[in-house]
């Protein structure tokens, strides 16, 4: 513990509150993306896309003339179509070709591509392009689509993906429960609409004998693998580059088959070419998330203890699986993760996951969680109007207690540590519960009514190699590794194979390097989203960087520590066993030398170097997995207060506190910072976000126009409580925090709301709760259920 | 999505401009400050040869007090109407202070908006309500048209082939009358769901009264609007509020409630005391 202390008083190690160093250039407009790359000879794309939700592909004319500047499937020689595998059993592959063949299956779906020397000639091109395509009856809705005879995918025996079938004790809890709460639940499709959407640029180096693809993504080198299968060359002759990327939320964590496309062009042509993707294509093409219907059924004593839950799941999983993490991880964490943070014994829960005509489904930041968040805390809340007491103290009743961890949920997720309860009772305290429940007791002037909601989530995070082997991805993650350098002049270089586009990982990452070896954060380089540059990462997802990439950092750090105190200890003649690692230097019992004075040693005066010195120097590749794999769990209230306008729909949200606990954070301010930037997303999922199709499955908001998303006068100001509760598992005991502010925000509103209308007898349980959605539930209002 | 190729024309001054329509006969397009129009040709939903941009005619840029009116250059933005005190043109500032967001309000026009005619528009409804009348020269000649029956529905309007709308008058407000002005958002900058405008001038008892946000062009509540010059807010009964929106025709029953608190709100406001 005394490398904490040593960091903590420079006020830069693990735990201290550095401000950003990537901000230095972000802030200022300077960051470099893929869209500020341009090549000479660049070539820019433009997609043709089906604008049917389902239809066979009869053929395609190219414009007479310009027959060499259009691209389909039967172009891509050497391309293989994209299928990701998964060992679950009943799964079924989706054959996706990155330009469609045969048949298209989603609005927005890669007909034809055209190159042009600007985009605006490349779409004047696909204009002219001739689609002959057959019309097929459209599956848009998840239910229909399971019972119809109609196929998104012709070799299957039905529109399955997948159907999960999880019992654990349900019969026997539920047998004899007197209080049975019944409820539907709907969270709507979305898009993620990071600022910067995909942007592709590929070359050809003939120096290098390589293919360069700069790409905005959070797994590069997951890229590479991915574009080497699919293009049919050596590993070695591509290098993935992600420079600044912005924003990712899981839509840039798979291959793109626009990534394919881009790729083989350079490859095949030997110069660059670039495609950047428009909004109105991410909204029409991307609407891509959190899609999930919930058949609920709650089981419970008559003071709301939960007994049991009987769940049916159906998640619209769109018209093809995603390489390598599959369309099988959102039924998968669905079924885990409803249990959420509650402490109950008997469990059942039928998850399908069905092929739609709509854009394939991909893991948005809280794959699954914001879902299954939303679906349990209605369902608490709802069980306590119905045996009559406080949602706040039903929930506090059935949470996971302390002293229980770790503990098994009934789902067999492994929770490492926290004290849930404590984190409720923060919240309470922090929103000022009863005053608020007093004036809400006394009514609003302006007839606005005022409700108070609540939620308590678990987040998984940095789950790793069993958790992704149970379900037999084509690419599992393992160990990952950190090089740290200690260069020259006595900075540090480290580099990691994940990538930072928005985690601010420039700067913990550097924190931690801090944290062992004392060299200033300012003269620590962090080099990432380069597979030229970087050791192996599965990259930047399910939260797991800080822990996954933070302890391959500390690991490496402290193994160049031995290295250094041999150097240091003969540079001051001393015996090695009598020095001792201080911030930036190697202190003996008279006297002490810096790491520059050590790294001057080992690159520039060897001959000043102890016999017996280790060989491998000042450089090291250290791999690292947490003692337990299968994830630590995070977890947060939040509470919120609203005031709701029943005559126009309007929602007004007065006050938002959130308690959260992510062990030890390394970054006070970065934890702020994503708690902030998630809770804004779950926001638009719960007011404003959603990609509604029409009976034909075309795309009704395509954009931003008709897709809203919540701006600053939209989001409170976040008010945020930590605590630090170690897990057992890891390195410093650091948890991933990443996606869980986006968990909670839709429960949380929704069930503030539901407080607000409880006198309307109204519930409502569909998101986005959009003015016109809240106002058909008043307006069909139910008769009142009894008041507590 | 990139706009396919077309001309740009920046004519000197309005006779030119008028000319330059004439020109292009039916290809070209008048551009202001864009805001509706360049969405429009991005999404290629527009596909003018011509754009004619007359957003820096200075003869379209001026606001002139003319005692009782105030004219307003069809190229003067919102942003320049939000900045701008103008004695008798409170509403108007008001007006362009809640349209968009700023970025939209420094480019955007008034008489763009007005040509554009999106039924949800804000000046469509406040400048049918204020009772200005629009100053439109084309083929025809020079000619005046109310603001209050402009809109023929949505997205047309009664100019035609080659009409520029050269400036927008407005009648001064007395000193003791007041305005409503309601729209509810789904988040600022956004377009209404539902919207409404009042107008009273207690000396001359005179009220006016429109609903916006409709699925046409904004409708006149003349009924209501009398009764409440008569008797004040005693006449903004619940009742009567339904009667009046319940004569707006193709309304749903949620837009209709939406509307109903549109008008009782702008009600509010113009009449409190
Ligand atoms: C994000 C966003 C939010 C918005 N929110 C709102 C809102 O809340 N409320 C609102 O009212 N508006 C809103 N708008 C629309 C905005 O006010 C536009 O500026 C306005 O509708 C069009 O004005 P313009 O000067 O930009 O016209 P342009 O886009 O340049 O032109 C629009 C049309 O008018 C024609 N035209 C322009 N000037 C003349 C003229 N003098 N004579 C004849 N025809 C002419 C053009 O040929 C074109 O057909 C919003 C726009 C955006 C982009």
């Amino acid at each position: 513990m005394e490398d904490q202390v040593k960091g903590q008083s420079s006020g830069q190690g693990i735990g201290a509150r550095v401000p950003r160093k990537e901000d230095a250039r972000l802030m200022r407009g300077r960051g470099n993306y893929v869209s500020d790359i341009i090549l000479p000879n660049q070539s820019e794309v433009a997609f043709l896309r089906s604008p049917l939700a389902h239809a066979v592909l009869r053929g395609i004319t190219k414009p007479q003339g310009l027959e060499g500047s259009v691209y389909v499937a039967a172009d891509l020689t050497g391309v293989k179509p994209m299928e990701a595998p998964c060992t679950v059993p009943n799964y079924k592959i989706s054959v996706q070709h990155p330009l469609a063949h045969e048949k298209v299956r989603f609005v927005g779906e890669l007909v034809a591509m055209a190159v042009a020397p600007t985009r605006a000639a490349a779409e004047d091109i696909c204009e002219r392009i001739e689609v002959d395509l057959d019309e097929l009856p459209a599956l848009v809705d998840a239910h229909e689509a399971r019972r119809s005879a109609t196929r998104v995918h012709d070799a299957w025996d039905d529109n399955l993906y997948l159907t999960l079938n999880y019992d654990n004790g349900f019969d026997e809890h539920a047998r004899n429960a007197p209080v049975v709460v019944e409820r539907e639940i709907n969270m709507s499709r979305q898009a993620m609409v990071p600022l910067e959407g995909k942007a592709i640029v590929a070359d050809w180096d003939h120096r290098a004998d390589q293919l360069v693809v700069y790409t905005s993504t959070q797994v590069p080198h997951v890229i590479r693998i991915g574009l080497a299968e699919m293009l049919g060359i050596g590993e070695g002759q591509i290098r993935v580059i992600a420079p600044d990327v912005g924003g990712g939320f899981g839509y840039k964590c798979v291959l793109q088959p626009e990534e394919v496309c881009v790729a083989w062009l350079a490859l095949t042509h030997k110069r660059p070419f670039r495609y950047v993707e428009d909004r109105r294509e991410h909204l029409i093409a991307g609407a891509n998330s959190r899609q999930h219907n919930y058949k609920l059924k709650a089981y419970a004593d008559e003071r709301g203890r939960l007994l049991a839950l009987d769940a049916e799941v159906t998640i619209d999983g769109g018209a093809y699986s995603n390489w390598p993490f599959t369309v099988a991880l959102e039924p998968g964490q669905a079924t885990g993760n409803l249990p959420g943070p509650y402490d109950f014994r008997g469990y059942r829960c039928k998850t399908y996951c069905v092929a739609t005509n709509k854009p394939g489904f991909l893991p948005y930041r809280g794959v699954a969680r914001t879902s299954v968040c939303f679906a349990i805390e209605l369902m608490i809340d709802a069980i306590a109007r119905k045996v009559g007491r406080e949602p706040w103290d039903v929930r506090n009743e059935n949470l996971v207690q302390p002293q229980a961890m770790p503990y098994n949920n009934v789902a067999r997720k492994h929770y490492d540590s926290g004290d849930y309860p404590k984190s409720l009772l923060a919240v309470r305290q922090d929103i000022d519960f009863e005053t608020w429940r007093a004036r809400q007791k006394q009514g609003e002037a302006d007839g606005r009514r005022i409700g108070i909601g609540f939620a308590t989530y678990c987040e998984q995070s940095a789950h790793g190699t069993s958790v992704f082997a149970a379900w037999g991805l084509p690419l599992i993650p393992g160990y990952d590794q950190a090089t740290v350098r200690l260069l020259p002049d006595g900075s540090l270089e480290v580099r990691v194979g994940i990538h930072s586009h928005g985690q601010g990982m420039e700067t913990t990452l550097a924190q931690i390097a801090h944290e062992i070896l004392g060299v200033d954060i300012s003269r620590i380089r962090v080099v990432h989203g380069d597979t030229g540059q970087t050791p192996f990462s599965t990259g930047t997802y399910a939260s797991r960087s800080i822990v996954m990439t933070g302890g391959a950092v500390a690991k490496t750090c402290e193994a160049l520590v031995p290295r250094l105190l041999a150097i240091g200890a003969h540079l001051m003649q001393c015996a090695s066993n009598t020095v001792s690692m201080m911030p930036g230097r190697v202190v003996g019992p008279q006297a002490s030398v810096s790491l520059k004075d050590i790294a001057e040693a080992w690159y520039r005066r060897p001959q000043l170097l102890p016999p017996d010195v280790d060989v491998n120097g000042l450089e090291a590749t250290v791999g690292y997995r947490p003692q337990v794999d299968t994830g630590v769990f995070s977890y947060a209230s939040h509470a919120a207060v609203v005031a709701v306008d029943p005559e126009v729909g309007d929602i007004e949200i007065l006050d938002y506190v959130i308690a959260e606990d992510c062990g030890r954070m390394v970054n006070p301010m970065v934890v702020d910072g994503q708690t902030m930037g998630g809770a804004t997303q779950g926001i638009g999922t719960a007011l404003f976000e959603e990609s509604p199709y029409d009976a034909n499955g075309q795309p009704l908001a395509s954009t931003f126009m008709d897709y809203l998303l919540p701006g600053p006068t939209e989001v409170p100001k976040f008010r945020i409580r930590h605590s630090e509760t170690l897990s057992p598992y890891t390195a410093f005991g650091i948890k991933g925090m990443g996606e869980g502010g986006a968990i909670a925000p839709p429960a949380v509103l929704f069930n503030a709301v539901n407080d607000a209308l409880r006198g309307l007898g109204v519930e409502v349980a569909e998101t986005p709760l959009t003015p016109r959605r809240l106002l058909a539930a008043i307006e069909g209002a139910r008769p009142k259920e009894p008041q507590p | 999505m990139k706009a396919p190729a077309f001309d740009y024309q920046r004519p000197r001054d309005l006779a030119a401009a008028a000319a330059a329509l004439r020109g292009a006969s039916g290809n070209a397009k008048l551009l202001a400050g864009g805001q509706s129009l360049l969405p429009m040709l991005n999404l290629r939903l527009a596909r003018p040869g011509i754009l004619v941009d007359i957003s820096r005619i200075e003869e379209l840029r001026g606001i002139e007090d003319r005692g009782d009116a105030l004219r307003i250059g069809a190229a003067v933005t919102h942003a320049e109407l939000e900045d701008r005190p103008l004695a008798g043109g409170a509403m108007l500032r008001e007006v362009a202070h809640g349209i968009a967001y700023r970025s939209v309000r420094n480019r955007g026009t008034i008489a763009g908006s007005m040509a554009h005619a999106d039924p949800a528009a804000d000046w469509p409804l406040a400048l049918a309500v204020l009772g200005a009348t629009l100053i439109v020269d084309g083929a025809q000649g020079r000619r005046t048209m109310p603001a209050g029956d402009f809109m023929q529905g949505p997205f047309t309007t009664r100019l035609a082939d080659g009409d520029i709308i050269i400036a927008v008058d407005v009648p001064k407000l007395s000193r003791g009358a007041r305005f409503g002005y309601y729209k509810f958002c789904r988040k600022t900058g956004e377009f209404p769901e539902a919207s409404a405008a009042a107008v009273f001038d207690p000396e001359t008892k005179q009220a006016r009264l429109y609903v916006g946000a409709l699925p046409g062009a904004p409708q006149p509540l003349d009924d209501l609007a009398y009764d409440l010059a008569e008797r004040g807010l005693p006449a903004l009964t619940e009742a009567a509020v339904d009667r009046a929106v319940a004569q707006i025709p193709n309304l749903e029953p949620i837009a209709r409630r939406m509307q109903r608190a549109a008008v009782t709100r702008a009600v509010r406001q113009a009449f409190a005391a």
